[in-house]
């Protein structure tokens, strides 16, 4: 038998986190890695796997002693683990729902997406192996993935080096970093999703 | 080694975005129609918090587990850079609702097919190396 305070405390975790707490659990996980004497960054690694793949035989840029960022790899493996537990232990009691608002719910609809007010699913369905036979599946994950590494590595940072780093320093590049994510961002859902979707 | 401690660190980090829906492709989508406060509230809680914390280590001077002060590198300044590179990131951000710690907690949680969108993010950072000489910094 399992004891009851263990099963509570399944259920507590289970719930969907308010977001008052995932902002104090990323600034812990940025203590946590400032603590250990590095720097919270997880696009970092993409450039670690390039070069530990030997892109420095074609650019110096990845000529770098990779092997030293090898914690990072670690936080990326991690995350992948935390993304199976939640998953697989901690889900929601009404499932893997996206939460969002009637708004949103009436904005996807115009869109084309079918959507219904707490059923949004967590992940989209465009993610699988099957659209990626499919021209809008290709874009979204092949072009959104080369956009998100190009991209990252340009800014020098992403979201977790630029706007939770980055601003929790009150770094200036960080902020010019963070307007760009958000002109980007605001420019593809509302000029280009209408011709996407 | 002391390595094995950033995979806890990871699955924190993991769990909380998962948790929080930080990785759902619709939480991005609703946060860049202003449609929800709770991207924002995520993203102003670490902000708010950070920089609490960034304040107590500068100033009380504290030493990390391997007993050097912890230093904030100060970034580069310039503008091109981040406004071209933070707008091309924001595209793709955007554009497939994940960004580099999401892309890993999905794969993780059973989304096999982001091994593809992490081939193409390695790719795009690997262009970026080639053309790294040739773009405005």
């Amino acid at each position: 038998m399992v004891p009851q305070f263990l099963i509570d405390i399944k259920d507590f975790i289970s719930q969907p986190w308010p977001w008052w707490v995932a902002g104090l659990m990323i600034a812990l996980v940025m203590f946590i890695l400032l603590y250990f004497g590095k720097e919270f960054g997880i696009s970092a690694n993409l450039r670690i796997m390039c070069a530990a793949d030997g892109a420095g035989e074609f650019s110096d840029f990845f000529k770098f002693d990779w092997q030293s960022q090898g914690w990072n790899l670690m936080v990326a493996l991690g995350a992948m683990f935390g993304g199976y537990l939640a998953s697989h232990y901690f889900l929601s009691p009404d499932g893997d729902i996206a939460h969002v608002s009637a708004a949103t719910v009436a904005s996807l609809q115009e869109l084309g997406i079918q959507a219904e007010l707490g059923k949004v699913p967590l992940v989209p369905d465009f993610y699988s192996w099957e659209s990626l036979f499919t021209l809008r599946g290709l874009i979204i994950i092949v072009l959104g993935g080369f956009l998100v590494g190009f991209g990252a590595r340009y800014a020098g940072g992403c979201t977790s080096g630029h706007a939770i780093s980055g601003l929790s320093a009150l770094q200036l590049p960080s902020l010019i970093a963070v307007i760009g994510f958000f002109l980007g961002g605001l420019f593809m859902t509302h000029l280009i999703f209408p011709i996407l979707f | 080694m002391k390595i094995s401690r950033y995979i806890f660190v990871g699955i924190l980090l993991g769990v909380t975005l998962y948790k929080a829906e930080a990785v759902s492709w619709f939480r991005i989508y609703e946060m860049f129609h202003f449609q929800s406060f709770h991207m924002y509230g995520i993203i102003f809680t670490a902000i708010i918090a950070g920089i609490g914390i960034v304040q107590l280590i500068k100033r009380t001077h504290m030493k990390s587990t391997e007993g050097k002060e912890i230093v904030f590198h100060p970034k580069d300044h310039s503008v091109p850079r981040y406004l071209i590179g933070g707008f091309i990131f924001g595209l793709g951000w955007a554009l497939a609702g994940v960004c580099p710690g999401p892309m890993f907690i999905l794969l993780g949680s059973g989304y096999t097919v982001f091994v593809v969108f992490l081939a193409s993010a390695m790719f795009g950072t690997f262009a970026y190396g080639l053309l790294r000489s040739k773009l405005p910094h």
